[in-house]
Parts: structure tokens; C-alpha cells; sequence
């Protein structure tokens, strides 16, 4: 924008001094966690005076830590395959309706990315214990499909637009019926799409963190829900090294995205 | 012969309808389930007794408890303390941003949104590292001279309020990047050579026209900082009592299922209310827009 501004160097010197110092406050507090989880002592210094794994150790050798990893996983693998699928179907539906109706069906199934978590939490927390279910896998479940069908959604709903519907039409006069023309046909096409939305998915439960303090408890505590706690309480270093690899994790997803589309 | 005309036709249309609105109807029934009904039952939850009564009870106390009307001005005051700095730091990033090569704007995005992609969790954490007592950035203040003692960075409403600008300055900054992106460069140049100083070209012509981004970021802004939870409870170390933090101490001290509830709905109407007026303004600023271009 400001490039077709003629002589415009102090201004721009100061504009990118400006966002350097921005980007920087971005950038801090993830990077910061990185050295730290490899410091040999039990003081947070910086830089650690000794490098060590021991952190990894306590977290990989903690019976507590693996159980709330574990959970964390599966929830992020069941809430993917429950939720990318529905938001698929929804999403064919929104765009072979049009109009008004899929506009409803819309703000129906974005609500939830707009409510505020904590009321989703307490709502979910009343529901659920009404049907004495609080602390069972499957209400922390239920509400991280729902907290991942608007993230589903909203990765799959462009890629449907683009979908040229006059082969599933072909399709279907040939005599396919519709289980085999979706899964035939418009699936295998999407297939980068619906592999960002299975990653997005996954992302959303394993980074979920209030449903799971309110829903979760014992050992179907989350990872979040672990690593909240702790913190609360005091600043383990175990948590850096948690964070480290947490962060690696979502590198690598976000790049394997990323690479997948431009591909 | 047209659709209408033929009644076979018709009635194709009207199953193939049936059929398209029945696939969404799996997604529709758990958010309606697991979202819709249960905001439902805090507006029931609300006016029930802990014997299951009706009752107004829970909002004469709740309305007329200090605390309440402390945790509501809290809430305000971290929204728009957050919103103010992310307007001041996010347009200038953006305008950068805006301003660079593509290439270099792509890359300086993917870091920009690396927060965005990190667990809230992991950044508070990142934050409690970097602002405690002995932490990161008083050791640097006190070392270099700057303070003699290690300023209150955290545990308190500066923390907090940090946390949360780290928190949403990506997703503000993701509108009005977009918009500013999309403004004619042309528009820069005839104002330049018709005189303009650089200052008057931002103020009457980037501003201006990125004011739909700025707009749609502020209320990303504010929908997401009214409900916040993790940050004040974990930066705000237990001095920081925004609505949030009070329906989960009412429910987790006090098992106080209607009072939390009203709370929750307190927490409703502010976000609805905090929406129309939003809205309200746009519409004001679009009419003026229009008005500008009759003058």
C-alpha cells in the first residue's frame, strides 16, 4: 500500500521498526518455552545454565501426564471422524439448497465458534449432568464435535462450491445411487480439503481446553485440562516441555496443509 | 415444458429438496443438542431454586451483589483495553503487511499466525515465563538499570490484559490485512501527486477504506474477550475477576447452579448487546460513506 507512496523511507522505517517490535510480541512467548524445556535445573533461568531432557522424561515417565495424552488423542481422532463427515454432508446440502435455508443451516452450525466457550462449558456441564454423564469421555466428546463442526465447515464449504456438480448429475443417471456418487465422487475429489479438515478437527479438540475443565475429571482428563491445572498451581517445567512438542506438532500440521494446497 | 408445468418433475424436485436437507440434519441435531439446549437450560437454570422452583431469586441476588457489577466492569474494561491495543498495534502491522512484496507478506503471515496455531495454554504459560517476579523481562529491566525493582507484570490486570492482546491481535489483524490489501494502489499514487502528505493519504484515504476490516476485527475482538477464561485465570493469578472467572468460582465454591446461570446470561445480553450496537454503527458509517460520495 504504501509503496506507491513516492518517498516514503523514513515512514517506512519507522512502519517496519514498529511491526518488528509487534511481530516480536507475537512471537515471544512461544519461542521462549523452547530453551527453557531443555534447561537441566528447576529454575526457570534464562538461558539455562545446563541442557538436559529431563523434562521430556518426567513428562513422557508421568503415569498422569500419558493418561491426559492419551485421552487428548483419542478425543482429537473421534471428534475428527465424527465431525469432518457431518460438516461434509452439511456442506453438500448448504450448497445444493441455497438461499435462505442453507443460510439458516449456516448460522445453526457456525453458533457454536460464536457463543462463548465458557457458556457452552456450564450449558453442557447442566445437560450432562442431568444425565449423570459428567466426567465420561463421551461428554467431553460431544462437545468437542460441536466446538469442530463449525472449523469442518468452514475448510470444506469452498471446496464444495467449487465441486462440478454435472458429474455427480452423470453419475446419477448412469444409475449410482447417492452413497456411491458421494463417496465415488465427490470424496475422492476433495480429498486435500477433507485431509485440512481432519487435521483442523483434530487441532480444535486437542487445543480445547474450557469443556474439558468444566466436562472432563479423573482419568478422562484432557491434556489441556492437566496442563491448566498445573499451571494454576506452579510453573513445572515439565510444562515447557510439553509445550515444545505440542507447538512441533502443530508446525507440522499447519505445514503439511499449507504444502498439501499449494501442491 | 418448464419444471413447474410438469407435476413428475415437480415432485422430483421437491424429494431431491427432502434428501439435501436431510444430510444436514446429523450436524444440525448435535449442535442443536450440545449447544442450543444447553444454552436453553441456563436461561431455565436461572430462574430455578436449588429445590427446582421458579423463581426470580437468583437474579435479586445476583444484580444485587457488588461483586456482579466489579466483574461486569472488569469484563468491559479487559474488552476494550484489549481491543484498544490491538487497534494500535494490529493497523500499523497491517498496513506493513499490506505494503510488502507477496511473498514477503506470505511469510511474515505464516509467523504472525504461529500464535494462532499455538494452544492458549501453551502461550499463557510462554507469558508467565516471560512477566513473572524473576521472569524473563524484569530480569532484563532490573539488569540493564531501567528499575530498581521487578515491576507487577502478572497475577494482576496488566498480565491479563497482555495475554489477551497476544491472544486475538492475529485474528484482528487477519480482517483489516485483508482489507488493506485490497485497496487500489492507484488510489495512493493520484492522492500523492495531487499533493497529499503521506499522513493525509493514510488518514483520508487507507483508513477509510480498510474501516470494514477494522470494523469486522473489533467484534471478532470483543465476541471472543467478553467469554475469556484461561488467560484471567491463569495471568490475572486470582485478582482478575472478569464475568468468566465468577460463573466458574460461583459453580466450583458455591455449587450455585442459579446464580451461575444468571451470570452466564449477564454474559448473553452483553454480547447481544455489544452486537446491535456494532452493528448499528456499520450501518451509521456505511450512510455516511454514501453521503461522502453525494457531497
Amino acid at each position: 500500500m504504501l509503496e506507491a507512496y513516492p518517498d516514503n523511507r523514513l515512514a517506512r522505517i519507522l512502519l517496519w521498526g514498529f511491526s518488528a517490535l509487534a511481530m516480536a510480541f507475537l512471537m515471544l512467548p512461544t519461542l521462549v518455552v523452547v530453551p527453557l524445556s531443555f534447561s537441566a535445573s528447576d529454575l526457570l533461568e534464562f538461558p539455562p545454565r545446563a541442557y538436559s531432557l529431563r523434562w521430556y522424561e518426567n513428562f513422557f515417565g508421568s503415569a498422569t501426564w500419558m493418561a491426559g495424552l492419551r485421552t487428548s488423542l483419542i478425543l482429537g481422532s473421534l471428534t475428527a471422524m465424527i465431525a469432518v463427515p457431518l460438516g461434509l454432508l452439511a456442506c453438500i446440502s448448504m450448497n445444493r439448497l441455497g438461499g435462505k435455508t442453507a443460510s439458516a443451516i449456516q448460522s445453526v452450525l457456525l453458533a457454536p465458534s460464536v457463543v462463548p466457550g465458557i457458556l457452552l462449558a456450564i450449558g453442557l456441564f447442566f445437560v450432562l449432568a442431568a444425565q449423570g454423564l459428567v466426567g465420561t469421555l463421551f461428554g467431553v466428546l460431544v462437545g468437542h464435535v460441536v466446538l469442530a463442526i463449525p472449523v469442518a465447515c468452514i475448510v470444506l464449504l469452498p471446496a464444495v462450491a467449487r465441486f462440478d456438480w454435472n458429474q455427480v448429475q452423470a453419475a446419477r443417471s448412469l444409475g449410482a445411487d447417492w452413497a456411491r456418487a458421494i463417496g465415488g465422487i465427490i470424496v475422492p475429489q476433495l480429498q486435500i480439503s477433507l485431509l485440512s479438515a481432519t487435521l483442523m478437527a483434530f487441532l480444535t479438540s486437542l487445543d480445547e481446553s474450557v469443556i474439558s475443565i468444566f466436562v472432563a475429571s479423573g482419568h478422562n482428563s484432557t491434556l489441556p485440562k492437566l496442563m491448566f491445572l498445573s499451571l494454576r498451581d506452579q510453573i513445572d517445567p515439565t510444562i515447557a516441555a510439553i509445550s515444545t512438542l505440542w507447538t512441533a506438532i502443530v508446525v507440522v500440521a499447519v505445514l503439511i496443509v499449507t504444502l498439501r494446497q499449494k501442491s | 415444458m418448464t419444471i413447474a408445468a410438469d407435476p413428475a418433475l415437480a415432485a422430483d424436485a421437491r424429494s431431491e429438496r427432502r434428501f439435501f436437507l436431510a444430510l444436514s440434519l446429523p450436524a444440525l441435531l448435535i449442535v442443536g443438542l450440545a449447544a442450543i439446549l444447553p444454552i436453553l437450560w441456563i436461561i431455565r437454570q436461572s430462574f430455578l431454586t436449588t429445590g427446582g422452583e421458579y423463581t426470580v431469586g437468583n437474579y435479586e441476588k445476583v444484580l444485587s451483589s457488588g461483586l456482579t457489577w466489579s466483574a461486569l466492569i472488569t469484563t468491559v474494561e479487559l474488552s476494550l483495553g484489549t481491543l484498544a491495543f490491538c487497534i494500535l498495534l494490529g493497523t500499523p502491522l497491517a498496513l506493513a503487511l499490506a505494503s510488502a512484496r507477496p511473498r514477503v507478506a506470505n511469510l511474515l503471515m505464516a509467523f504472525v499466525m504461529l500464535p494462532l496455531w499455538t494452544s492458549i495454554l501453551v502461550r499463557t504459560y510462554g507469558w508467565l515465563v516471560l512477566l513473572r517476579r524473576d521472569g524473563l523481562i524484569n530480569a532484563a529491566l532490573t539488569g540493564s538499570g531501567l528499575t530498581a525493582e521487578p515491576l507487577p507484570l502478572v497475577y494482576n490486570f496488566t498480565g491479563t490484559l497482555i495475554g489477551m492482546v497476544h491472544y486475538m491481535l492475529p485474528l484482528f489483524l487477519l480482517p483489516v490485512y485483508a482489507a488493506m490489501r485490497d485497496i487500489d494502489a492507484n488510489l495512493v499514487r493520484a492522492s500523492a501527486s495531487m499533493g497529499a502528505t503521506l499522513g493525509q493519504v493514510i488518514r483520508t484515504v487507507i483508513l477509510p477504506l480498510s474501516a470494514g476490516g477494522i470494523f469486522s476485527g473489533s467484534m471478532i475482538v470483543f465476541i471472543y474477550t467478553i467469554g475469556f477464561f484461561i488467560t484471567p485465570a491463569v495471568l490475572g493469578g486470582g485478582k482478575v475477576n472478569p464475568l468468566s472467572i465468577r460463573i466458574e468460582r460461583t459453580l466450583s465454591t458455591f455449587q450455585d447452579w442459579g446464580s451461575a446461570s444468571v451470570l452466564g446470561i449477564l454474559l448473553l445480553v452483553l454480547m447481544a448487546l455489544i452486537g446491535v450496537m456494532f452493528l448499528a454503527a456499520r450501518r451509521l458509517v456505511a450512510r455516511n460513506k454514501v453521503g461522502a460520495v453525494h457531497a
